[in-house]
């Protein structure tokens, strides 16, 4: 079992709620984003989403879409995300899972980009403009490499989808919000809650929320319903504003407030 | 036809979050009805006819075929169409699609506002609500056309995220989609994005290849040697070309837009200089640096500033079916210039790249050859930038 089942695992055995949270590779720099992964698994984050910023992220809202540009610009690029993942695992096990959109990975070249990763210790792979129908281009090379494919099931997913999607799914079954892009504020998650009702009749797999959760309200509201929650652009605004200190700040609330629900 | 992916050949395919497949799905099981509904097509027909102008006619550019004294050039006047381009094809074909799916909403991105205006067209010709993304830098390049739009009852709104031009409003506006899904239909503007757009598109331009068909029977034109067409995204170029792509014998040649030249970083040609890679949920040629991070292209045609290319043009282009080549923003001016000196006619900046590559093959032209140019639109909304470029006169 990888490091990525294994934890989630674990939190569910144990009655725990999960907690995933999302930075953008090289936001504001190298630097900032390794001091930033390990603040955040010393406040109690039980897996990194390590986004690989792209010039046109189309599930992302503003601030993602805004952290990537920066990033960007300040010279990030696909080897130096590698050479991150490198340095978190000198120092960390924390379950890595790597968010990037499919030309990211088409152009470093498909296997090499997971090679790569693989090597440098990752657990999992996020590609959002992936679907069920399009999955074959990256399938084979994330078995051959033992590397889990998350599948992403959203309110708007057809009861025959959410079977094939979920039956497919290893790691994690990441569970979109909203009908929206990351970042938009929601407290409501009985829409996806009732998705995720369905997706449990067909798979055991850890269910994890995300979009949308901005503080501890959101993610104690969407524990309700998932194994874990998803926190990324109120982290990166945090970051931009009041600098780690402040991104720690907010994971440790969010982190209290999931424990204080699960005792 | 594509496959049931939405593939042609290895290209195309929906690239898409798993928010937008269901109405993806959604939206091919709909058109598929419609494509054999007599009703509809009777509809589409009406509205085509006596609202844009349809057919549009093939004329004999007399004066130009003097100019080069070589084979016959004709031109397809799709720049005689309301609103001016062949967009407004495609919007109404979308709009009639909308309202009988029960949308209520549009939203639809434009880069020169070309598309724009003609989907503000349809909206206020059906009733519907219509919201455009527009990059900020077009906003101030086409202030005309966002006022035709705003005339027009339609929304514009900015867009600021990424570089601010098509690639970031065409994003933004499948966001809007994604978000709105359930009472909004999204027309896209050109043979691009994730299937089954590019296949409609297709369907709804395919008519000025069709009526160009009929039109050499009866003006009994038997040696056509080429036809030519612009190419930004490619739908103009896709309409002209797809009743003809099983005649071998007629050389098709899209044209692309060299901007300050394809051995520059300033050019917007996709098929010429790109790879394979994905942009707005389809797999296509693309102008990408070694990170698949999408390079900004650059032309003085704003229509052409698109850094991909529909798939089904990616499949022409490896298979052969269609030459691509590409001419620059200067070569594009002077053919703007000798079509309004010569024929009294003002193209848009796009067409006039289509108008430029009779220099490279009007002299390969023997005297009873026949070459047809796609006019896809008419240069007034160019005339400030070529005042700009050009000075005054």
């Amino acid at each position: 079992m990888s490091n990525l089942s294994e934890t989630l695992q674990k939190l569910k055995a144990s009655g725990r709620k999960g907690l995933i949270v999302y930075l953008t590779a090289g936001y504001p720099d190298y630097a900032t984003t390794l001091e930033t992964v390990l603040a955040m698994e010393a406040e109690g984050a039980d897996v990194i989403e390590i986004g690989i910023p792209f010039s046109d992220p189309i599930a992302d809202g503003p601030v993602i879409q805004h952290a990537a540009t920066l990033a960007l610009k300040a010279g990030a690029t696909t080897a130096k995300s590698i050479e991150l993942v490198t340095q978190i695992r000198k120092t960390s096990s924390v379950p890595l899972v790597v968010m990037t959109y499919v030309n990211s990975i088409l152009g470093y070249g498909k296997e090499k980009f997971i090679s790569d990763f693989v090597k440098a210790g990752i657990d999992g792979l996020i590609v959002p403009d992936l679907p069920l129908e399009e999955a074959d281009l990256l399938e084979d090379i994330c078995k051959k490499q033992n590397i889990p494919l998350i599948g992403l099931i959203a309110p708007t997913s057809t009861a025959d989808r959410i079977k094939c999607i979920a039956q497919k799914a290893e790691g994690f079954l990441y569970c979109v919000s909203n009908t929206g892009v990351t970042g938009g504020r929601q407290n409501n998650y009985d829409q996806i809650g009732a998705v995720i009702e369905n997706a449990r009749q067909v798979s055991q797999i850890p269910m994890a929320i995300g979009f949308g959760i901005g503080n501890s309200q959101g993610a104690s509201a969407a524990a309700r319903y998932a194994d874990a929650v998803i926190v990324g652009s109120a982290i990166l605004e945090k970051l931009t504003n009041e600098g780690v200190a402040g991104a720690r700040s907010l994971v440790r609330s969010i982190r209290e407030t999931l424990d204080e629900e699960s005792e | 036809m594509p496959d049931k992916n939405g593939k042609f050949g290895d290209f195309g395919g929906r690239f898409v979050p798993e928010t937008v497949m269901p109405a993806l799905i959604e939206l091919e099981e709909h058109y598929d009805a419609l494509k054999s509904d007599a009703s509809f097509q009777e509809e589409l027909h009406f509205y085509l006819q006596e609202y844009a102008g349809r057919p549009t006619t093939l004329y004999f550019a007399k004066n130009l075929t003097a100019h080069y004294g070589r084979g016959k050039i004709y031109l397809k006047r799709e720049d005689l169409l309301h609103t001016g381009a062949h967009k407004i094809n495609n919007a109404i074909g979308q709009a009639l699609l909308a309202r009988r799916m029960g949308k209520k909403k549009i939203v639809a991105e434009t880069g020169a506002g070309q598309h724009g205006v003609a989907c503000a067209t349809v909206a206020a010709l059906f009733g519907l609500e219509c919201c455009v993304y527009m990059g900020k830098e077009d906003i101030e390049r086409q202030a005309l056309n966002v006022f035709r739009m705003r005339l027009l009852g339609t929304e514009v709104i900015p867009v600021t995220s990424g570089t601010g031009t098509l690639k970031d409003a065409t994003s933004e506006a499948i966001r809007y989609w994604v978000t709105n899904v359930e009472d909004t239909h999204y027309i896209i503007g050109s043979v691009v994005g994730p299937h089954p757009y590019p296949m409609i598109v297709r369907d709804f331009q395919k008519i000025i290849g069709e009526e160009v068909k009929e039109q050499i029977l009866n003006y009994n034109i038997e040696k056509l040697k080429y036809i030519v067409a612009c190419i930004g995204g490619g739908s103009n170029a896709m309409g002209m070309f797809y009743s003809f792509r099983n005649d071998k014998e007629i050389i098709k040649i899209g044209v692309e837009a060299a901007g300050k030249g394809i051995t520059t970083n300033e050019h917007a040609a996709s098929l010429t200089k790109g790879r394979p890679g994905v942009l707005h949920g389809a797999f296509s040629y693309l102008l990408q640096d070694d990170d698949g991070q999408i390079i900004e292209p650059y032309s003085i045609s704003a229509g052409l500033d698109y850094p991909g290319v529909g798939p089904e043009h990616s499949f022409f282009k490896d298979s052969g079916i269609v030459e691509y080549k590409a001419v620059s923003d200067e070569e594009a001016l002077q053919a703007f210039k000798r079509l309004a000196r010569v024929e009294g006619i003002i193209p848009a900046l796009e067409s006039s790249h289509a108008l430029a590559y009779l220099e490279e093959i009007m002299p390969k032209t023997q005297m009873d050859e026949t070459v047809i140019i796609c006019l896809s639109g008419r240069g007034d909304k160019d005339v400030d930038m070529a005042i700009k470029v050009m000075g005054e006169l």
